[in-house]
């Protein structure tokens, strides 16, 4: 029973830095009707910058917050140097724009940082938090941290006439033109809040998996698999998918079917939603015309 | 055909002959290697430029036939040239059963499911349980096939005479599947699936078919590669050579058969050149060239090449 | 406005057409189908590719961007009605006034919207996808409203609606133009209706302005009535 809830656990912690990567697939699904397939890319970018500033000797919180800005300012100059010339091309180009932008971002940071892995500091103690035995103090920080983002991000969506404008555009590009929003601003900024997003959650998982610039390959495809899940059109969804998701994998990890296995894990889970419920649990389920 | 392009494909062969002549073996290698990405890319290029199904994963069916390769010649004994047509069969088989479900996923979806199999490729060929088959992380070494009938070549330069064969065998074959009907129907779904449905074309056949038959060339390419480079590992079939793959059809020209050449000459000779500034160089080079591409030149060297042509030939008229 | 041609693609729809209109006033744009009425509209909101002279108060418009255009005034109701429609009806609203830079008359203006359309204030809280098509066009109407706009332009706001509906949503018009003092650019296909709201009313027949004149004087062209109004 010990053994079952530490799974549990553990798969909660390494589930919401999947739901916030998922999260920010789906706000730039939402926007653009894209799969960022650079997004953990993006991430992992992003984490090495924060090892950087460490490195230079700012304290973590400090470079904490400057690599969730820089983040923010990688995603919105992505949107509008690289993606915006295609937004309207054909999907293959689309693609090959996404998967050229992960190499690229893949081979910069292993020409800046080599491809040895490194270690990444967490900014939680050691010893267990509030004596819970069952969890790092990662673990639960992890949860914690995952938590404030997603909330912070739901009230800014649900409350700021920034955040309402983000979903008219998501919606209806055209009306939101015609009621005065920038709708090239806004979707700049999408990107900028996701790749923001996808910081934190490199910057979270680093300590666990290291640094490296192959490390996000793995997590990428959970957090498809997750946002597929919860439905690649819905924010609620893709949080409830990535904690769902992260649990599963710990579970099957360690009691049905090994560690090796955990990225067919992903892969079959990505092939069967599509092709059980393409929707998703929460996704709107779309009807095309013919 | 034309009688410049029958004049220009027999000064090609000839020169392709005379190649490990001249060159160091070790250019021949290389050289062997273009044929078998040129194989390798004609086969995606068959399935994403042809039908307009995106393929982020075939790596996986070039790691299947590589597999395929090592396995019948280093734990059944099987001669080289046997394990061509076997690869392709399995790669036909599988392709054609991951491209049942695949039909109901269209573009942005299929990419992303392929891409999935892309990155879970080498975990799945490490898994232990299929060890005593695939030598887990440590991989299969395979010996190098000596020349027959006693022919006056080297190793290297026989195994490229029999890639080059195999080439031109598998070039011909697509050219005559592709220029005709099939070729029509393919390119009937890719630009609009429903009209080409109700003109009788029966997607669901076709679209399977394609997977099968790209996944086919692929696989044959990787049991020739495997044989080519006398190893097959886990690592080697990461989700880089599924991109790689893209990389080439993408610069060489989506649609076109002659393109599969010239990506494959991309992806075997940039690296090359860019792995003396950098490691990380080649890929940064890729990715910039992929990017290039799409937004100045989308059909690629291939439509470039046919461009041209035709100018030279207003010029000349 | 002069000169104003515009078009899509390759495609020219409007081969220059002439028109002004008086501050405060209510406009009416008549013509058949594919006449392009909503042409005219969507290129004084850069909305179509655009070559003429078009200006307003004074300040020459032609070939800005959309948004810029919006933020200048001039609120635009377009066919199919623009809705937000996964929003509530308040945040429609509440898109509607985006660009103000009043944030304090906001909350008023939504209280007079209301007033206007009270069935919207009942709906507030209802995704704007669940409404019904009537309250549709009230609820894009009353967004155009919430820009606190000098000029409306009106694309077809009677398509789709009970006869009755329209009377009440025209009336509702009449009252906003005499209250707000908000010129209108009204486009329909319903030539009763509109010259009977209108001040002024413009034909346009194949991307060409071929009559002008008085509401009143429209209504008893011969040419208008016989095509236009059927008697």
């Amino acid at each position: 029973m010990d053994a079952l809830l530490f799974q549990v656990l553990a798969g909660l912690a390494t589930g919401g830095i999947y739901a916030s990567l998922a999260l920010a697939l789906v706000m730039i699904y939402q926007a653009t009707h894209l799969v960022n397939f650079a997004q953990g890319e993006m991430a992992m970018f992003t984490t090495y910058l924060a090892w950087s500033l460490i490195s230079a000797g700012m304290p973590y919180w400090a470079a904490f917050v400057i690599t969730i800005a820089l983040g923010f300012a990688l995603g919105a100059l992505i949107e509008r140097i690289v993606i915006r010339p295609v937004e309207n091309a054909p999907v293959l180009a689309v693609v090959v724009v996404f998967i050229a932008l992960l190499v690229i971002l893949n081979s910069i940071a292993g020409w800046i940082y080599t491809y040895t892995i490194k270690a990444f500091p967490s900014p939680f103690p050691k010893e267990p938090l509030f004596g819970i035995r069952y969890m790092s103090a990662h673990e639960l920080g992890a949860i914690g941290i995952t938590l404030v983002v997603l909330t912070t991000l739901y009230l800014f969506f649900r409350y700021t006439p920034l955040g309402l404008a983000m979903r008219a555009v998501a919606q209806n590009p055209q009306s939101s033109r015609l009621v005065g929003i920038r709708v090239g601003w806004m979707l700049a900024l999408g990107w900028g809040l996701a790749a923001a997003v996808g910081a934190v959650a490199g910057m979270m998982v680093a300590p666990i998996v290291y640094l490296d610039p192959n490390m996000m390959g793995g997590i990428l495809l959970y957090a498809f698999a997750a946002a597929l899940l919860g439905g690649i059109d819905s924010p609620m969804g893709a949080v409830i998918g990535g904690f769902t998701v992260g649990v599963l994998e710990n579970l099957l990890g360690a009691f049905v079917i090994g560690n090796e296995l955990k990225l067919t894990v992903a892969l079959v889970l990505i092939v069967g939603v599509l092709l059980v419920r393409p929707s998703g649990f929460f996704g709107s389920v779309h009807v095309s015309r013919v | 055909m034309s009688r410049t392009n029958v004049i220009l494909l027999a000064v090609l062969l000839t020169a392709a002959c005379a190649l490990p002549f001249i060159v160091s073996n070790y250019r021949t290698f290389q050289f062997t290697l273009v044929l078998v990405y040129a194989i390798a890319l004609l086969g995606l290029n068959i399935l994403t430029g042809y039908n307009g199904q995106i393929s982020l994963g075939h790596g996986a069916f070039y790691a299947l036939g590589a597999y395929c390769a090592a396995i019948l010649m280093d734990k059944m004994g099987a001669p080289y040239w046997v394990t061509i047509p076997a690869a392709g069969a399995v790669c036909l088989v599988a392709g054609f059963l991951f491209g049942l479900p695949a039909l109901r996923l269209e573009g942005l979806y299929l990419a992303l499911a392929t891409f999935a199999l892309g990155v879970a490729t080498p975990q799945l060929l490490k898994y232990h349980h299929l060890e005593k088959w695939t030598g887990g992380v440590q991989g299969i070494v395979i010996a190098k096939p000596e020349a027959p009938f006693g022919l006056p070549v080297n190793a290297d330069q026989w195994l490229y005479f029999f890639t080059l064969a195999v080439t031109l065998g598998m070039f011909l074959l697509a050219w005559n599947l592709l220029r005709g009907r099939i070729g029509r129907a393919l390119m009937a779904i890719r630009d609009h699936h429903l009209a080409a449905e109700s003109m009788g074309v029966h997607n669901a056949l076709y679209k399977s078919l394609a997977f099968g038959v790209s996944a086919l060339y692929t696989g044959v390419a990787g049991a020739l590669g495997a044989i080519a480079v006398q190893f097959v590992a886990p690592d080697s079939f990461n989700i880089f050579l599924s991109i790689m793959l893209l990389v080439g059809i993408v610069v060489g020209g989506l649609a076109s058969i002659s393109g599969a050449l010239y990506g494959a000459l991309f992806i075997q000779f940039v690296p090359n050149i860019a792995d003396e500034i950098s490691k990380a160089a080649p890929w940064a080079i890729f990715g910039i060239f992929m990017i290039g591409f799409v937004y100045l030149m989308p059909t690629g060297v291939a439509g470039a090449v046919r461009l041209l042509l035709a100018r030279r030939r207003s010029h000349e008229i | 406005m002069r000169e104003l041609r515009a078009g899509y693609g390759h495609t020219r729809v409007l081969h220059g057409i002439d028109f002004a209109m008086e501050p405060g006033s209510i406009t009416a744009l008549l013509g058949a189908n594919g006449a392009g009425k909503t042409t005219t509209l969507r290129a004084l909101c850069g909305m179509v590719s655009t070559e003429g002279e078009v200006r307003f108060s004074g300040e020459s418009i032609a070939r800005r961007r959309t948004e810029d255009i919006a933020r200048l005034g001039i609120a635009h109701v377009p066919d199919g009605r623009g809705t937000f429609l996964n929003l509530t009806t308040e945040e429609n609203l509440r898109l509607g006034a985006y660009v103000r830079r009043d944030r304090r008359n906001v909350e008023p203006d939504l209280e007079r919207v209301y007033g206007y359309f009270p069935r919207l204030r009942e709906r507030r809280r209802q995704q704007a996808g669940t409404l019904s098509g009537g309250e549709q066009q009230m609820l894009a109407v009353s967004r155009a409203l919430m820009l606190a706009p000098k000029l409306m332009l009106l694309d077809e706001p009677s398509f789709g609606l009970a006869p009755l509906i329209v009377r009440e949503l025209f009336n509702i018009l009449r009252r906003i133009n005499q209250a707000e003092g908000v010129s209108m650019l009204l486009v329909e296909q319903n030539a009763a209706m509109a010259l009977e709201l209108a001040d002024h009313a413009y034909l346009i027949e194949t991307g060409r302005m071929v009559l002008a004149g008085s509401a009143a004087a429209l209504k008893q062209d011969d040419a208008v009535r016989k095509s236009y109004l059927g008697y």
